[in-house]
Formats: C-alpha cells, sequence, structure tokens
C-alpha cells in the first residue's frame, strides 16, 4: 500500500512536507514511530500533569495546558501522521479527564499543529525565540477553538472576566514551556539514536603501499 | 492497490474533522463511558500520585515535633467528650422526632449513608468546574450522589460513575444548580455560577427569590430538597449581599460557599 508507505516514510520523515531537495535537519530525519510514540506518551503525561498539578490554579487561578507546546515541537519536528495521532490521543485524553464534550479538543489541536506542519521550512525552528513565539500563539489559538466548538455545542462554558486573566497565564505558561519541549526531545534524541558518523582522515592517494611493486 | 494522495495535508484536515464530528455526536450516555474508559487509563498515575502524597505527609507527621503533637492530642480528647455528651443530646432528640413523626403519621427521615472518597484530579480545562474522586459503581455511588466537604458542606453532584472513579461537577459549574432555601426567612430559590466569575469559586448566585424576601448579608443558605437531588439540610453558604432585579419582582443574592472547593483533598459522597 503506497499510502501507508508514504505516510510511515516520506511524511513521517518530512521529506514530502519539506519537498524532495530541501535540506532537512537530522532531528527531522531521525523522526520515526519510536519518536511519534514517545510524543504519544508525552501527551498522556502532560494531560496528567495538568489533571493533578495544582500549583499555578493556586497561584494564578489559571491550569497549565501543555498539549499545544508539544504540538508546536511535533509538527515542528514530525510528520502529518504524528501531529494527526498527537492531536486526537492528546484531545480525546484531555477531554476524558474534563468535563469537555468528547472531542472538543481534537480539532483545535490539530489546527495549530496542521498550519504550523504546513509552513515549517519558513520557521526558524532551532531559536528559542521562534520556539517561544509559536508556543505563545499556539498555547492562546488552541482554548480559543476549543470555546468556539464549546460555544457552538449544548454545554455552553462558564465565561467572564476571569477567564481573559486565565487565557493570558495560560498562554504566556505554554510559551515557556514550549522550548522545555524541544530540550527535552532534543535530549531523548541523542540519548536514543546513533550518534552521525563523523568523517574519516583516509586519504587513499596517501596509502602507502607495503610490500614489492 | 494503488493510492495516489497529492494533498496528504487536505486528506488529513478532512479525517481529522470527521472524526471530531463523529466523538461530538456520539450519543451523551455513550460518550461519558468513552470518557470514562479513556480516562481509567489514568488511574495507576493517580495512585501512585496519591501514594507519593501520603508519604510525604506521613514523612512530614514523623518530623512533627512531640510537644505539639501532645497538645493536638489534649486539645482532641476535650474535643471527644464534649463531641460524645452531644451525641448523647442528639440521639435523644432524633427518638423523639421519630415519636412525634410516627404521632403525625409523617414519613421517617433516613439516616444519611456517606462513602469517604480522594480528589485524584481536577478539570484541566478553566472553564468547567469539575473534579474526580476514586470511588464508582463498585462503591456503591451512582449518578447525581450530592457530594459533602469533610466539614459537611455542599460540594457538588456527581455526573458520571465508572468502576472506580466518578466525575463531580462543582456548585457554580453550569451543569450544578441547587434548590436552596435562606435559614430566616425560608425563602426558596436556585443557585446559579456567578456571572461576575469571581476568583477561586466562592461566590456564587441566589435568584428567584420573592420580591419582597427580607433578607440581610450573612444570614446562612441551605438545600431545600426541592429538585429531588439533593436532601434537605446541607449547608451550602451565607448570604454576602442582594438586589432586587427586574422591576422588584425578584430579588438576586450572592453567596459565599462555606466550602473551599479549592483545597479539597476528601469528599464525602450521600449513597442512595
Amino acid at each position: 500500500m503506497r499510502l501507508v508507505g508514504a505516510w510511515s516514510m516520506g511524511l513521517v520523515a518530512g521529506g514530502l512536507a519539506a519537498g524532495p531537495g530541501a535540506p532537512v535537519s537530522r532531528t527531522v530525519l531521525t523522526m520515526n514511530w519510536f519518536h511519534t510514540l514517545l510524543l504519544l506518551v508525552a501527551a498522556f503525561i502532560a494531560v496528567f500533569v495538568s489533571a493533578t498539578f495544582n500549583g499555578l490554579r493556586w497561584v494564578a487561578w489559571a491550569q497549565v495546558d501543555l498539549l499545544p507546546g508539544l504540538m508546536v515541537y511535533a509538527a515542528l519536528n514530525g510528520g502529518l501522521v504524528t501531529v494527526t495521532l498527537l492531536a486526537v490521543a492528546g484531545g480525546v485524553l484531555f477531554d476524558s479527564v474534563s468535563a469537555n464534550p468528547l472531542g472538543a479538543s481534537v480539532l483545535p489541536l490539530f489546527a495549530v499543529g496542521w498550519v504550523l506542519q504546513r509552513y515549517r521550512r519558513l520557521i526558524l525552528r532551532t531559536e528559542v525565540v521562534a520556539q517561544w513565539a509559536l508556543g505563545l500563539a499556539a498555547s492562546a489559538a488552541v482554548p480559543v477553538l476549543t470555546l468556539v466548538i464549546l460555544l457552538n455545542s449544548q454545554s455552553p462554558p462558564l465565561l467572564g472576566w476571569l477567564s481573559l486573566w486565565q487565557w493570558v497565564v495560560k498562554a504566556l505558561v505554554g510559551a515557556a514551556l514550549t522550548p522545555v519541549w524541544f530540550w527535552l526531545f532534543g535530549r531523548l534524541d541523542r540519548a536514543l539514536n546513533y550518534r552521525p558518523q563523523t568523517g574519516t582522515s583516509f586519504r587513499p592517494d596517501r596509502e602507502i603501499k607495503r610490500g614489492r611493486q | 492497490m494503488y493510492f495516489n494522495i497529492k494533498k496528504p495535508h487536505w486528506v488529513a484536515l478532512g479525517l481529522v474533522v470527521v472524526v471530531t464530528l463523529v466523538l461530538l455526536k456520539l450519543p451523551s450516555r455513550t460518550a461519558a463511558q468513552v470518557k470514562l474508559a479513556i480516562s481509567s487509563l489514568f488511574l495507576p498515575l493517580f495512585g501512585l500520585a496519591g501514594a507519593v502524597q501520603q508519604g510525604v505527609d506521613r514523612a512530614g507527621q514523623a518530623l512533627a515535633p512531640r510537644q505539639h503533637l501532645l497538645q493536638e492530642l489534649e486539645q482532641l480528647r476535650r474535643e471527644n467528650v464534649l463531641l460524645r455528651a452531644r451525641v448523647i443530646q442528639a440521639e435523644e432528640i432524633a427518638r423523639e422526632n421519630a415519636r412525634l413523626r410516627q404521632a403525625l403519621g409523617w414519613a421517617s427521615q433516613m439516616p444519611w449513608r456517606l462513602r469517604l472518597a480522594r480528589v485524584i484530579a481536577r478539570d484541566p480545562a478553566d472553564w468547567w468546574f469539575s473534579l474526580r474522586i476514586d470511588a464508582g459503581l463498585r462503591q456503591g455511588i451512582t449518578t447525581n450522589c450530592p457530594v459533602l466537604s469533610p466539614e459537611g458542606y455542599l460540594v457538588g453532584r456527581v455526573t458520571a460513575v465508572g468502576l472506580e472513579q466518578s466525575q463531580v461537577v462543582l456548585v457554580g459549574d453550569p451543569d450544578c444548580r441547587v434548590a436552596v432555601m435562606v435559614e430566616e426567612t425560608r425563602d426558596t430559590g436556585i443557585l446559579t455560577p456567578s456571572s461576575a466569575r469571581p476568583f477561586d469559586n466562592v461566590i456564587v448566585e441566589l435568584r428567584y427569590l420573592p420580591g419582597n424576601s427580607a433578607l440581610h448579608a450573612g444570614q446562612r443558605v441551605w438545600t431545600s430538597g426541592l429538585g429531588g437531588i439533593f436532601p434537605k439540610g446541607i449547608l451550602v453558604g451565607t448570604i454576602v449581599d442582594f438586589r432586587q432585579v427586574d422591576f422588584g419582582l425578584y430579588t438576586e443574592a450572592r453567596v459565599k460557599l462555606a466550602a473551599r472547593l479549592s483545597a479539597l483533598e476528601e469528599v464525602y459522597v450521600l449513597l442512595p
């Protein structure tokens, strides 16, 4: 099946999205199913932390959402399949521990990942400032898009002036944590992947031939 | 077979839109069951987090100074003696109440059956007030069971029940409206979320009180028993202020909740 083949190899490796001749970073090239699995595990832990960590709630009356930052990382370093799987799994996991209708968080997460994945060639993804700015935009966009879905559903959420403050806090904290995802997965990548082969100093034209000619 | 997808981004977008629509259009009962099934994946982590918390608490207790523990023990002994006397008095009142009810031909009230549960998670979305507890069907909990704080104040009600966990919506959530009664005036109304959305969910609004209601700040508000979910006589909070609306037809009041919803670690569930 060429569809599966293309998605699991070309797209996941970033080749199709970046174009055949475009330079692709080592991180993108080494992106494989194991990394996708790691991202899904990270999404699971991120949702668990969002549901159980109350520190920010007590300090700033807002809850941290780690998924948009993770989606930024996945969209810039993974393929379309990774982005899709992360959006569906992360969104469903988030909604399962929340009072959100099931599926309300899927499309907002995917929309952010979809846009970033589509235009990632134009983004300086290794720059911390770019990661921070993208994290800010993603963490601000996901709650707004989710609210748009909720306001059009049968269960309108509780909104007020406090919601504006919570939105700002959520965006800023999400932005601050986005480079952490890049750092964390960079460390994991270095720890779990093969080192790139270093160039050899051997030159055949300088080889000393021993023995009689 | 040969598939040639030239625009995979648009295909993926279409797929996710379809998945979202299917999930959003699931029947509410099915969606609740799916949510509980998925959230049960977190149970091992919730258990681990609870064990770590208990370990930290025990370590803290082990480090408490002996003098402090002795003082606390003495205080608890005195409190215990006082409570025993009150229990004897309450039992006598209960017997008298039962006799009078029998004489009047009223139905006798069933004593509350309570089940202690630990709060294992809170809603990660800021626009809902809900939490999860570590008790479910196996512990006898059913949908709409009232939930109380350890001090006996109203917290909310159970909305979804799994085998080992349940979801509780708190007072102040749009999905938890409570029929209440003002203690002194006996006026009844309905508690709804505060439109101003104050910090920490401590203030809710009491609506549909009569226009001539003689309210004043500090009056206590109890559940009225109307509505069939919350039994009569659970303390909800105290009135902060009030105003007349709709040209004096109704009175609305702001109520400060008695339970500290943001600091809940354990709750009691009223079993049916």
